[in-house]
């Protein structure tokens, strides 16, 4: 039974690498879980906790000799030595970044599993510990903002005045982007978003934000499920939009990044030297150099022009408890992929494209990158040219006009030609046929089947020919129309009964 | 006054009041006097040609025991009718009219062949034009009897609702219409009795033909239009007997049906006569089948808090809520969750179930208030603003490719577009695919989630964690 040890953050760091929620249901997989002493407190898990979903406590030196440890943060040098060699190491490693974590890792023999390299695919959604980080984010980096915003967000007619809503700006609508929308339009705000991907258009809509989009020729589709760079005409553009914009909202979200690049310089000085005084930017991005020119990571800066600019990069981990629990169901759903036989052994499946992306060093060696995945989030799918779509019936207006003609000149052949009474007979078919058309025409949908069965009802009204022939003198006569008596019958009192049953049935719900 | 005349103007208030059943049927609220009014139509068209029936041969022994008859045969009838409208389950309404439709079928193949057993004196022209009435009278109910029997059969599951597929059918089915016209021209020149045997058999055989070939899922088609063929064979025994009520009544039954043909065609994005000539999904293309996606399953305790949390549901109903029964325990659910104040409405596509209208008389059973219950075109444009879909029994009828993808078979037909919503759950057996036998990729979109199993378990299984 392999041992996971969780191991408490450095100071600084709320968060821990699982809850104890998630520790029982590691330990339905089959293993066995140590939790160093005080490793949740900052997320307020108490050692009690764990020790009652069945973990033991142990001191810092156990609980990082386990053969597989799980963390947040990339481990420091010191914490590096700790570790057995052979063991297993999972966390937040920044693989793009940090060559030398890696090196130091493989130098010591280890296997590292990056939660930051889970393929952005369906199947890993699960474990995709950069969504859930960044939805917590986004929604608190509105909350922050709320903090150093001296107004409310919602719009108010009190009787002191009226107080106008605050507008926010959200850059990037990926997760943490979408997570601030929705945080910002429940607060009451006038939300607006940026992006360069169309697509996300209709997602920003649904959480009540406005998208602002950059109307230049080019169209950019991810392939991957992560925003590009863009190009020089779209840059200028969307420049002009951030420029407009500043002057105008209170409060600027920004969340772009692309991966293994700085964070795109969206926010220039001037921009910043344009918003009121009183303004807050939050800039999400601080820690990979800042969408906001004069953004300091992990700092709150106030302008001489009085703009606050939070470059906070703890976001996630100021929400710790929620992060914790976050990050444990992330961990545990990996764990549940790399024990398929849940029975406490940890194995990894070169083969299996998730497991493979978040192997960055195996048994000594480094092993990041790994090969590219391109799976689509929104399908690259070809332009569709729209005539391709298939009609019912491509009936031409000239055949159904002829079609019509002829109908109408056989009518009137037929009238004009046959004996009476046959005419007459023609001329009652043709105008009832109009009127129930039309009559039916205005039926609703929901009454369809009251509908037939109340047709078949009425063309019980065949009786009336039955009728008509069972008094004839001739008992073979007499005895077929009565079958037909019969069986019309049936059509009329069955037909009429079942329509009432059914209509009773529908009910309008008023006051419910 | 003769008692024709009588007859006649009786005739034409029944007419009158026969429009305006059918009118007031357009609205929920007019329903119930419809059917009221129709119920008076018929009750004075019965008395008045009782009364023509009794005062043309009063005392006659014929004419008496005629009468008799008349009034035993109607009494079983009606006493059975409302026996089995009294009885029949919600579910199994389109066995139940398809039933009917083929009482009227036989109904008129008997007052045909009465037609020819007793022919009225009459000379030249009138004579051929009579025999010609009874034919065409004798042709439109057989057809009409067999089918209706087929699909009843098919309904009700006593016959496997695959299409039976014949080598050569339409040549068949074309080969009964020109033979159909042959009998009738040679028994205009000599009315033989055996000719009239031989049209009997030939309209009988065509019927079982032309629904047998039908699939189960072109039901809703096939219903409609026995319906509207059941209308043509009264207004053509109206021809045969020189009765303008039966030819109206027939007309307007006649195009009704056809009017709701045409609306379950379009629905389907298919013509009439692609679905009479049978066979969607036998010669499907494979196109969109090499593509297939992960999909992702949800539990009922995780279905029930995304209910709980949503701020609007909006349910799709299919033909396998029908068949899971599943209709009470989700107007149970659609009640909790109006309680929590949670937006819920039904968005029904017109092809959805084996009846036009099925799925409304479905739910109305199960008490959901109708102005909940709303056809496509009302809730497609809501669903981006949709926070949970509930796909219960539905497949074809929610397939994104019938929207997005020209290369599938139901490409351009036009379906609810549910994967607008923020989530779906989709309520399904298995990942089999639906009726069309086409893939569907709703069901590896990123914001769908399968709930697999019976839909009514399932569904109790959110009740019981609400």
């Amino acid at each position: 039974m392999t041992q996971i040890g969780i191991v408490a953050e450095r100071p600084g760091e709320r968060r821990v690498a699982a809850s104890p929620l998630t520790v029982g249901r590691i330990l339905a997989l089959g293993y066995d879980v140590v939790v160093e002493t005080d490793a949740g407190a900052a997320s307020s898990f108490p050692d009690d906790a764990y020790v009652e979903a069945g973990a033991r406590i142990v001191a810092r030196a156990e609980a990082w000799s386990s053969p597989v440890v799980l963390k947040i943060n990339a481990p420091e040098p010191d914490e590096i030595a700790l570790l057995s060699p052979g063991a297993t190491l999972i966390g937040l490693l920044a693989p793009a970044f940090r060559p030398e974590l890696l090196s130091a890792l493989a130098a010591h023999g280890v296997t590292a599993l990056a939660m930051d390299a889970v393929p952005r695919i369906s199947r890993a959604q699960s474990m995709d510990v950069l969504s859930s980080m960044a939805n917590i984010s986004g929604y608190r980096a509105v909350v922050e903002a709320a903090h150093e915003f001296g107004r409310f967000f919602t719009g108010q007619v009190t009787a002191a005045g009226k107080v106008p809503p605050a507008k926010v700006l959200i850059a990037g609508a990926g997760v943490a982007g979408l997570a601030a929308i929705g945080a910002a339009s429940s607060l009451g705000a006038i939300v607006r978003a940026t992006d360069p991907r169309p697509e996300v258009a209709d997602q920003v809509r649904s959480i009540g934000g406005e998208y602002l989009a950059v109307e230049v020729a080019e169209q950019m589709v991810s392939a991957d499920g992560y925003a590009k760079a863009t190009s020089e005409a779209y840059d200028r553009r969307a420049a002009e939009i951030y420029s407009e914009q500043a002057a105008d909202v209170d409060i600027i979200i920004t969340t772009a990044l692309i991966p293994g690049r700085a964070a795109p310089r969206l926010i220039t000085a001037a921009d910043v030297a344009a918003m009121r005084p009183g303004s807050v930017i939050v800039d999400m991005a601080a820690a990979q150099g800042g969408n906001v020119e004069g953004s300091v990571a992990g700092e709150r800066i106030v302008t001489p022009g009085g703009v606050v600019i939070l470059g906070y990069t703890d976001l996630a981990g100021r929400l710790p408890q929620q992060a914790s629990q976050l990050y444990g169901t992330n961990l545990l759903n990996l764990l549940k992929l790399l024990t398929p036989g849940k029975d406490g052994q940890l194995t990894i499946d070169d083969a299996d494209i998730v497991q493979r992306s978040v192997t960055v060093v195996k048994e000594g060696a480094v092993t990041w990158p790994p090969p590219p995945v391109q799976v689509s989030a929104a399908p690259a799918a070809a332009p569709v040219e729209p005539q391709a779509v298939r009609e019912a019936k491509p009936v031409s207006p000239v055949l159904k006009g002829v079609l019509t003609t002829l109908g109408i000149a056989a009518l009137f052949l037929v009238a004009a030609v046959a004996p009476a009474p046959l005419p007459q007979h023609f001329t009652v078919l043709v105008l009832s046929v109009v009127v129930g058309f039309y009559v039916i025409g205005k039926v609703a949908h929901a009454l369809h089947t009251p509908l037939m069965s109340v047709t078949n009802a009425i063309s019980g009204i065949i009786i009336v020919g039955a009728m008509l022939q069972i008094t004839v003198d001739d008992p073979i006569v007499q005895a077929l129309a009565a079958v037909a008596v019969l069986l019309a019958s049936i059509n009329i009192f069955g037909g009429f009964a079942v329509t009432r049953r059914m209509l009773a049935m529908f009910q309008k719900g008023a006051g419910r | 006054m003769t008692a024709e005349s009588v007859a006649t103007g009786a005739y034409l208030v029944a007419a009158l009041l026969f429009i305006l059943s059918l009118a007031g049927l357009s609205k929920h609220d007019t329903a119930r006097r419809g059917v009221l009014f129709g119920i008076v139509g018929m009750a004075i068209a019965l008395v008045a040609t009782f009364w023509l029936a009794a005062t043309a041969g009063w005392g006659s022994a014929a004419t008496m025991t005629g009468l008799v008859v008349l009034i035993v045969a109607m009494i079983v009838g009606g006493a059975i009718g409302l026996w089995r409208a009294r009885v029949v389950a919600m579910t199994g309404m389109p066995e139940l009219i398809a039933l009917l439709h083929s009482f009227v079928g036989l109904a008129a193949v008997l007052v045909g062949w009465n037609g020819h057993l007793h022919a009225p004196e009459l000379v030249g022209a009138l004579r051929d034009i009579h025999h010609a009435e009874v034919f065409i009278g004798v042709f439109i109910g057989g057809v009409t009897f067999t089918g209706s029997i087929v699909a009843f059969l098919k309904l009700s599951a006593r016959m496997p609702s695959r299409p039976l597929v014949l080598p050569g059918k339409n040549i068949l089915n074309l080969g009964a219409l020109v033979l159909f016209v042959g009998l009738t021209v040679w028994y205009v020149l000599t009315p033989e009795l055996w000719l009239l045997v031989a049209v009997t058999i030939v309209a009988l055989a065509l019927g079982w033909h032309l629904v047998a070939s039908i699939g189960g899922g072109d039901m809703p088609v096939v219903v409609s239009m026995l319906n509207s063929y059941s209308g043509w064979a009264a207004a053509a025994a109206g021809f045969l007997l020189n009765n303008d009520l039966l030819i109206v009544t027939g007309a307007l039954v006649g195009s009704s049906g056809a009017y709701l043909s045409y609306i379950m065609c379009k629905a389907m994005n298919r013509s009439f006569l692609s679905v009479i000539a049978g066979g969607f999904g036998i010669e499907a293309p494979q196109s969109g089948d090499a593509e297939t996606g992960e999909h992702r399953e949800i539990d009922a305790e995780s279905a029930a808090e995304l209910l709980a949390s949503a701020a609007s549901v909006v349910i799709t109903p299919g033909y396998g809520m029908a068949v899971a029964q599943a209709q009470y325990p989700v107007a149970e659910l659609t009640q909790r969750l109006r309680d929590r104040g949670v937006d819920v409405r039904f968005g029904i596509h017109p092809v959805a179930g084996r009846l036009p209208g099925h799925m409304n008389v479905l739910l109305a059973e199960a008490r959901v208030p109708y102005d909940v219950v709303l056809e496509m075109d009302e809730v497609n444009d809501d669903f981006a603003r949709t926070s949970v879909v509930l796909v219960i029994g539905a497949n074809d009828t929610v397939n994104p490719a019938a929207a997005e993808d020209p290369g599938s078979p139901i490409a351009g037909m036009p379906v609810l577009r549910v994967w607008e919503a923020e989530h779906v759950i989709v309520f399904k057996r298995s990942m089999a695919s639906g009726y069309a036998g086409v893939a569907n990729p709703l069901f590896w979109r990123e914001n769908t989630q399968m709930l697999f199993g019976d839909a009514k378990e399932r569904v109790e299984d959110i009740l019981r964690v609400l």
